[in-house]
């Protein structure tokens, strides 16, 4: 490969990316692009980041082998990357330190920002409160109630989370409702926007502030294991974990680079959230990329038992790397990530983010291809804590739930011993998948 | 092409229509209804009564999925409309058959994205077969907007762009260069709806637009809007502006009391443009 492929810095990515935003909004993002570059070029502002990663996030993660996973993914060597040991659970923290104390340096006093998952959020209200800022997070109202501790944590932090009532009441539409409040708000507030889309900077800047991730996890790899991982793999809602993960290794053409886009109840279905899969180019939020969208160009409705999968767009960035060949984005469904998920807790004692299960049930695939000798790093992008309550549900291990234990919460708890062998594991997801279908 | 769309104009239909109402009265004014609300026969029935009560230029809005310009109001008639079904050859049908009963120029109000799948040039084409007069695009700015200055340069189609408190001069310029029918003056910082006080800003904003060059020929002029919903902000925009903009005040009144309601509206905001 001869281009560098890490040294893209927008507007464009290929076709995809640029800015496509109301008037209103352009001064401000002029003025963070500038603030941007000036602070990239000021050593002191690198210097505090990385301060505060050390003392506050707790970076560099650490990455953790995962033998008695990998042996349900054809023997391959599992290593993951663990940003769900980061300060407030996920890779969120990463850009949000970074945004935040760019806000500051323009003198912004109020922080802004959309969530899904709630982590996000989470982590904007978490550096809010470092900062001394005030804070006020968009989320859909379908995502507050299904992430109602995450809503709770960001109150305890001492930000105002709005639910929004537009559209389909989730994250997309949660982008719609920030950028309504940023531009009527403009003057002191800062859209902290927590993924990999919408307009120039942000999916570079995002990007550069994820690129940590990758840049650890290269090295550590390499320490570890004396070469380069065969493949990399993340999820991809907006993208940004994968992004930040990818990066580092963009220009390795060796490493494999995988994304896996939440497919809900199958990509045959009409509820599912793989863009890149299923979507075709538009512009969303800002940005030229990939989206689900109809024949008149309406934006479709997305599902995934993962809130921060749940979004109809992707980063342009990686609408670009699927574009040239140099990243593959795969679907996985809801049940193949919830068995990823279960999987991950009784193997390994680690309980993940239903996001970053979606990565885990791509490596088990993967792993069953490329066979015992492969080594794939994943992004462990976030810790499942939110989650207990939906996958609690899910698996009929909630008390009350077993109250009025049906079906298939008992078939659940019958089959809640450690699950040894690839077959048994496709027949829980075919349990898990009828199991869902009674209930909806 | 056509000889009609193949000679540019210099001036177009909107930018005579203002030019003429800043002649006889205190200016022009544009009224917004979305297509389609609340279905596409009271919508183009609404439009017409508009023109009938002192509209001079129709602002046809595309309800679009996710519209981040939008306030409450005008985002529950948008939503309504495509829960009803609405498609984007609505807008097609809704601006010939307004054409087809009164004599005023129709803008189509869109974002991005719908154009963009329908196929810019395509769009382009079929909205002057219709008889439309041109678009204003929330979300595109000059500096995105080569595909649609070039496609409204082949058929010569109005373009109107935004401006805002906070766009530079040099930013002013490219909008004034580049829009044609008028530009579009956002007069305070947020999304469409009625307000109290149309914000001061919008003064200074049209203020700076002249001196950085804008002039109300008949190819721009400066037209005012977000927030304004009365007869007495009409004639307040109108005496500094060349035409208000009323938006979130009609859609209320086709919502609330239909297509009477719209009319009597329109036609007691008509009053603010009296001199």
């Amino acid at each position: 490969m001869t281009t560098h492929l890490r040294d893209e810095q927008g507007p464009f990515f290929g076709e995809f990316g640029g800015r496509f935003m109301p008037e209103s909004l352009i001064a401000a993002l002029d003025e963070i692009s500038a603030a941007y570059e000036e602070a990239k070029a000021d050593p002191t502002f690198a210097a505090e980041l990385a301060e505060l990663h050390r003392t506050y996030t707790g970076r560099p993660s650490i990455i953790t082998e995962a033998p008695r996973f990998g042996e349900h993914a054809g023997g391959a060597r599992i290593i993951l990357k663990r940003e769900d040991l980061n300060h407030t659970g996920s890779h969120k923290i990463n850009n949000v330190l970074g945004q935040a104390l760019l806000a500051r340096r323009i003198g912004k006093t109020r922080l802004i920002a959309e969530t899904g998952a709630g982590q996000h959020g989470v982590a904007t209200a978490t550096a809010a409160a470092l900062f001394g800022m005030k804070c006020v997070v968009y989320m859909g109202e379908v995502d507050t109630e299904r992430q109602a501790l995450n809503v709770a944590r960001m109150r305890l932090l001492g930000a105002e989370v709005i639910p929004v009532t537009t559209g389909t009441r989730t994250l997309k539409d949660a982008l719609n409702e920030a950028f309504r409040d940023w531009v009527a708000n403009v003057e002191d507030t800062h859209y902290l926007l927590g993924t990999v889309a919408g307009p120039h900077p942000f999916p570079v800047m995002v990007r550069d502030f994820h690129k940590v991730i990758g840049e650890e996890a290269r090295e550590q790899v390499l320490e570890l294991t004396g070469a380069l991982p065969d493949a990399v793999v993340a999820c991809v809602g907006g993208g940004s974990n994968a992004i930040g993960i990818f990066h580092a290794f963009l220009d390795d053409p060796d490493v494999k680079l995988y994304g896996y886009e939440a497919a809900g109840d199958g990509i045959d279905t009409l509820r599912h959230a793989a863009t890149i899969t299923m979507g075709r180019p538009g512009v969303l939020h800002g940005s030229r990329s990939i989206m689900l969208q109809d024949s008149d160009g309406q934006t479709l409705d997305s599902h995934s038992i993962s809130a921060g999968l749940d979004y109809p767009g992707v980063g342009p960035e990686h609408a670009w790397l699927s574009s040239i060949g140099r990243a593959e984005y795969l679907p996985i469904t809801d049940a193949q990530a919830m068995s990823a998920f279960r999987l991950l807790c009784q193997t390994e004692g680690i309980i993940p983010a239903i996001e970053s299960a979606h990565a885990l049930a791509g490596a088990i695939d993967l792993g069953r291809e490329l066979g015992p000798d492969a080594t794939i790093l994943v992004s462990l992008s976030g810790r499942g804590d939110k989650d207990v309550e939906t996958a609690g549900r899910y698996f009929g291990v909630l008390d009350e739930q077993a109250l009025v234990a049906g079906t298939r919460e008992q078939n659940a708890l019958d089959s809640n011993e450690l699950i040894d062998g690839a077959v048994e594991v496709d027949e829980l997801d075919r349990d898990l998948a009828q199991g869902m279908g009674t209930e909806r | 092409m056509s000889e009609a769309t193949s000679e540019l104009r210099a001036t177009s239909p909107v930018g005579s229509v203002i030019q003429a109402a800043n002649a006889t009265r205190a200016g022009a004014l544009i009224g917004y209804l979305p297509v389609g609300f609340p279905n596409l026969q009271q919508s183009i029935d609404a439009a017409v009564a508009l023109v009938e009560n002192g509209v001079d230029v129709l602002e046809l809005g595309l309800p679009y999925s996710d519209p981040v310009m939008d306030g409450p109001v005008i985002q529950k008639a948008t939503q309504s409309a495509l829960e009803s079904g609405f498609h984007l050859s609505d807008a097609f049908t809704a601006v010939e058959a307004i054409r087809a009963r009164v004599d005023a120029p129709i803008l189509l109000m869109t974002y991005y994205n719908p154009v963009l799948q329908y196929g810019i040039e395509r769009f382009a084409t079929d909205l002057v077969s219709a008889g439309g007069a041109g678009l204003i695009t929330p979300d595109l700015t000059v500096d995105s907007g080569a595909e649609w200055i070039s496609a409204s340069e082949r058929t010569g189609l109005d373009r109107v762009f935004l401006t805002a408190p906070t766009s530079t001069d040099e930013r002013l310029k490219l909008a004034i260069e580049n829009s044609r029918g008028f530009v579009y003056v956002v007069s305070t910082m947020g999304v469409t709806g009625a307000r109290n006080d149309v914000d001061a800003a919008a003064r200074t904003l049209v203020d700076r637009l002249r001196a950085n060059g804008l002039e109300t020929d008949g190819s721009s002029g400066a037209c005012v809007g977000i927030g304004i919903s009365t007869p007495d902000q009409v004639a307040e925009v109108l005496a500094y502006a060349d035409g208000a903009i009323v938006g979130s005040a009609l859609v209320r009144a086709l919502s609330e009391d239909g297509v009477a309601g719209v009319a009597r509206v329109a036609r007691s905001l008509a009053t603010g443009t009296t001199r």
